[in-house]
């Protein structure tokens, strides 16, 4: 175990971390979801859709970054093919679209079903291996996606495909109006939070954030370590899903840039910004990561050349992620 | 005489032409302490690896608690009431003392697929698991990360965490292992009173601990057992004192 | 399928798996000695051909290029490993994933700054340009037969240098047990940093050698990096055998996979479907055999790390 600023086996728990830490989990992730919520209002009125859009695109992300929170963040699994769910949801809702399945009543189900199945087959797999397997396997999974989607000339191949119209609820399209489909994609990202904060509390995710400070200590108290981190990575799995259904509706297109491995390296970072270990972190981390790249590109088109050196900076000298910085640092970190 | 609860038959194990565990033969009755010793390098701790499950033998049989377990994994030896505490400290830094013992506990109570319910709300684990840290001393560490606690502290949680387990069998690899003479008589004084309740396999270097707890004592030479007799025999015994003791004394 | 397309294909795939060995070389070295996962290695191989490119444009000769060209790779790799890298080695694997992922989106865009994003063009050298007649009505390039031979000769350098050199020696030692090795009074940082140079300069090789057949363009190298890991996977970590029996399997099945999946597809359902379906099962196959691997041999065919 080495110390590092950014290390998977930090202290940064939630069920062991003092009340006070996890009055502030909940404080950010509440101011979040309110500053969420006031901006179609504001945007409104300064007469500007850019910011509801880019909103979007922020939440939905955020979503995915809160799945993949659960895993990196409470059991250190570091995936590096997360973004692949992303493509998998909204691919399932695209190609549903194609052939003229519109409602969520389907496109919700099958999104959830091929996720599922995705991260239980390779799942199953990469969890058997550990450190720098674990990494290049996951790694290989995603990019296997991401060619076999590009490979789907029926469904637009490389080109990606168009959803003309958005998925529907009970044969309504409610979604279709921007203000509507924003707050669904909020109640979305609240419902995820929540869910993982639940399951994070809960004797499954003690057992979690157990495997990863010490596999033998489980095992030598009965628990396999094993199948319990598979059923983490298939739940991160689903609800990045949902996060790419999510995205595919935002963007009524579908393409494989989607399940890119870069995709997958932002969501790290993402995470990893936030502060390892903190859900409503990874919201933060989220935007953080989204409104950078979009000031940054905003500068010069070659935003990676400042990007990227920043990223290693933050890796060499960093500390516990932006909700540590933002409330004062994590002790002992 | 009793059903051993653990019986070791012929278990060998070789590292190339090393052979670690040499036709290993060894029983452990109900509430009894059997101490293993012997001179470093004679293969205690694969011995102990092989029981846990960690390390599997290349012969031989590991019966425990009227079952086969000589190819099940870790896990499910200690699903059926095999404990154990590491030579080197192996607990949850980031939890606290209780949540570590919450955590055996709750491994007690059958599967951990529960996602519901807060757990550090669960009033019920908790009291327990407090009470397993009262029966150790260490009430007043209960909700401190485990990770800051002394040495001495973090072996007592160790034993907490193995009683937790309710086990038929404690197997304790090296408990005194780093700790003062303070400590470790504390730690004489827990064992003895636990002495009864549960059958305890007892690996340690400590001489004067072994002699005050064990019931029977055997003598691990170059991966075979030389000698197994009551503390009184050991201490006659004059293979042991050529092979081990003799060794000390020179 | 004809004889002849199956041979061209064959020697195409041989083609893809010793560009995948070149990079998997010094990729799993550094894994196996130091246990750091480097996801920058793929942007020497970029480096590699886009300083050729230059370097082509100041000499006018291949042979000035690939001079250039893999002094360049070596000189940037060192110089990352001073600034970046040593910092990381007892970092855990997701600082160092991290960290060399902000050096992939320096170093891509830092390319297509300098380059442009134009695809460019390496000439092939004179001497290597004509093509052989290998049977009755089958011309290959002479080039390509050069680029096989030229990486079976440095397979074969390097497991000399590996199996028959003191350097080497330490090298396997230190990949099996790394503080036994720095025990040992082995300056280890020196001797990774030799590793390191040492694989990066053959990563810049491949880029350059790959140059004059494929096209030179930004992020060249992300897709060969992930293929390189899917061969560390399957040939093992830390083993340069290992590396180059898993390059030349997936070389072999990935492009053999390409080449023929939808006419084996059409043997089992109709046309339409198989010209659906075929591509999709091509580019799943190595992916697939890595799974396969991983299945039967979680430590991959020839782990180095014993026991």
């Amino acid at each position: 175990m080495t110390a590092s600023p950014v290390s998977t086996t930090g202290p940064a728990t939630s069920s062991m971390v003092p009340v006070r830490r996890r009055s502030r989990e909940t404080l950010i992730a509440a101011v979040a979801f309110i500053l969420f919520a006031l901006l179609p209002p504001m945007a409104s009125a300064l007469n500007d859709t850019f910011f509801v859009f880019f909103a979007i695109r922020v939440m939905v992300f955020a979503i995915a970054a809160v799945s993949l929170s659960l895993i990196l963040g409470f059991g250190a699994l570091v995936s590096f093919g997360h973004a692949a769910y992303l493509g998998l949801g909204a691919y399932s809702v695209g190609i549903l679209a194609e052939h003229g399945y519109w409602d969520v009543t389907v496109s919700l189900p099958v999104t959830l079903l091929v996720c599922g199945l995705f991260a239980a087959i390779t799942g199953a797999i990469s969890l058997k291996t550990r450190g720098v397997y674990f990494i290049m396997i996951t790694l290989a999974f995603g990019q296997m996606a991401y060619y076999t989607a590009t490979s789907l000339s029926a469904y637009g191949g490389d080109d990606g495909l168009t959803i003309w119209g958005r998925t529907e609820i009970f044969a309504s399209s409610v979604l279709s109006d921007r203000t509507t489909f924003y707050y669904v994609v909020l109640g979305m990202l609240i419902l995820s939070y929540v869910i993982a904060r639940v399951i994070v509390a809960s004797r499954f995710g003690r057992v979690l954030q157990g495997a990863k400070q010490s596999e033998m200590r489980l095992r030598a108290v009965g628990i396999d370590p094993y199948w319990y981190r598979l059923v983490a990575y298939v739940i991160a799995g689903m609800m990045a899903g949902v996060a790419g259904a999510l995205l595919a509706n935002a963007a009524e297109f579908v393409s494989p840039a989607y399940m890119s491995w870069h995709r997958s390296g932002e969501l790290i970072v993402m995470v990893v910004l936030g502060g390892l270990g903190s859900l409503a972190g990874s919201i933060v981390g989220a935007a953080s990561f989204l409104v950078l790249e979009e000031v940054l590109a905003h500068f010069t088109e070659h935003w990676r050349l400042i990007f990227g050196p920043l990223l290693v900076l933050v890796v060499l000298f960093g500390k516990g992620g932006l909700t540590a910085m933002l409330g004062g640092g994590r002790k002992n970190g | 005489m009793a059903d051993p609860i653990l019986q070791l038959q012929d278990l060998t194990k070789a590292y190339g032409a090393l052979k670690v565990t040499d036709h290993v033969s060894l029983d452990v009755l109900p509430g009894e302490i059997h101490a293993i010793i012997g001179p470093n390098g004679a293969g205690k701790t694969t011995l102990i690896g092989q029981i846990s499950g960690s390390l599997r033998p290349d012969g031989g049989s590991i019966r425990f608690a009227g079952e086969n377990v000589t190819h099940l994994p870790m896990h499910a030896r200690a699903r059926i009431g095999l404990a154990r505490s590491f030579q080197i400290t192996e607990i949850l830094p980031a939890f606290t003392a209780r949540e570590n013992v919450a955590l055996a506990l709750q491994a007690k109570q059958g599967h951990s697929f529960r996602f519901l319910r807060n757990v550090s709300r669960d009033r019920d684990l908790n009291d327990r698991a407090l009470a397993c840290l009262a029966e150790l001393g260490l009430s007043h560490r209960a909700d401190l990360p485990a990770g800051i606690l002394s040495h001495g502290e973090k072996r007592a949680l160790e034993l907490a965490i193995a009683m937790a387990c309710e086990p038929k069998l404690l197997l304790l690899d090296e408990p005194m292992a780093g700790t003062g003479r303070e400590e470790t008589d504390r730690l004489v004084e827990v064992l003895s009173q636990l002495k009864g309740r549960y059958a305890m396999l007892l690996v340690e270097h400590d001489m004067s601990a072994v002699f005050a707890l064990a019931d029977r004592i055997s003598v691990l030479v170059y991966g075979q057992i030389i000698e197994t007799g009551t503390p009184d025999q050991i201490r006659a015994s004059t293979k042991v004192r050529e092979a081990y003791l003799g060794e000390e004394a020179a | 399928m004809s004889a002849t397309l199956l041979a061209v294909q064959t020697l195409n795939g041989l083609q893809l798996g010793i560009l995948l060995f070149l990079i998997a070389a010094g990729l799993t070295l550094v894994f196996g000695v130091m246990d750091f996962i480097n996801l920058a290695h793929g942007v020497q191989y970029m480096l590699g051909a886009y300083l050729a490119v230059t370097g082509y444009s100041l000499t006018g000769t291949f042979w000035g290029a690939l001079l250039f060209g893999m002094l360049g790779a070596l000189v940037v790799g060192l110089v990352l490993e001073l600034l970046v890298f040593r910092h990381l080695y007892d970092r855990d694997h997701l600082d160092q994933v991290l960290a060399t992922f902000g050096i992939i989106l320096f170093l891509n865009e830092a390319v297509r700054t300098i380059w442009g994003s134009t695809p460019l063009t390496l000439p092939m050298p004179d001497l290597l340009s004509g093509s052989f007649e290998l049977m009755d009505g089958l011309l290959y390039p002479v080039y390509r037969i050069a680029l096989i031979v030229a990486g079976l000769v440095v397979a074969a350098v390097l497991y000399l240098l590996v199996t028959r050199t003191r350097a080497g020696m330490l090298v396997r030692a230190g990949a099996t047990n790394a503080p036994m090795v720095a025990a040992l009074g082995v300056d280890i940082r020196r001797l990774f940093m030799l590793v390191f140079g040492f694989g990066t300069m053959l990563a810049g090789f491949a880029g350059i050698l790959a140059a004059p057949i494929l096209v030179v363009e930004p992020g060249m190298g992300d897709n060969l990096l992930i293929l390189a890991f899917v061969v560390i996977v399957i040939g093992g970590i830390g083993s340069i055998r290992g590396a180059f029996i898993a390059a030349l399997i997936v070389g072999l099945v990935d492009t053999l996979g390409r080449g023929f999946a939808t006419d084996i597809a059409k043997l089992v359902m109709s046309p339409s479907a198989a010209n659906g379906v075929g591509p999709a099962i091509a580019s799943m196959l190595i992916y697939l055999l890595m799974a396969a691997v991983l299945f039967f041999r979680p430590t991959g065919l020839f782990p180095a790390r014993g026991g």
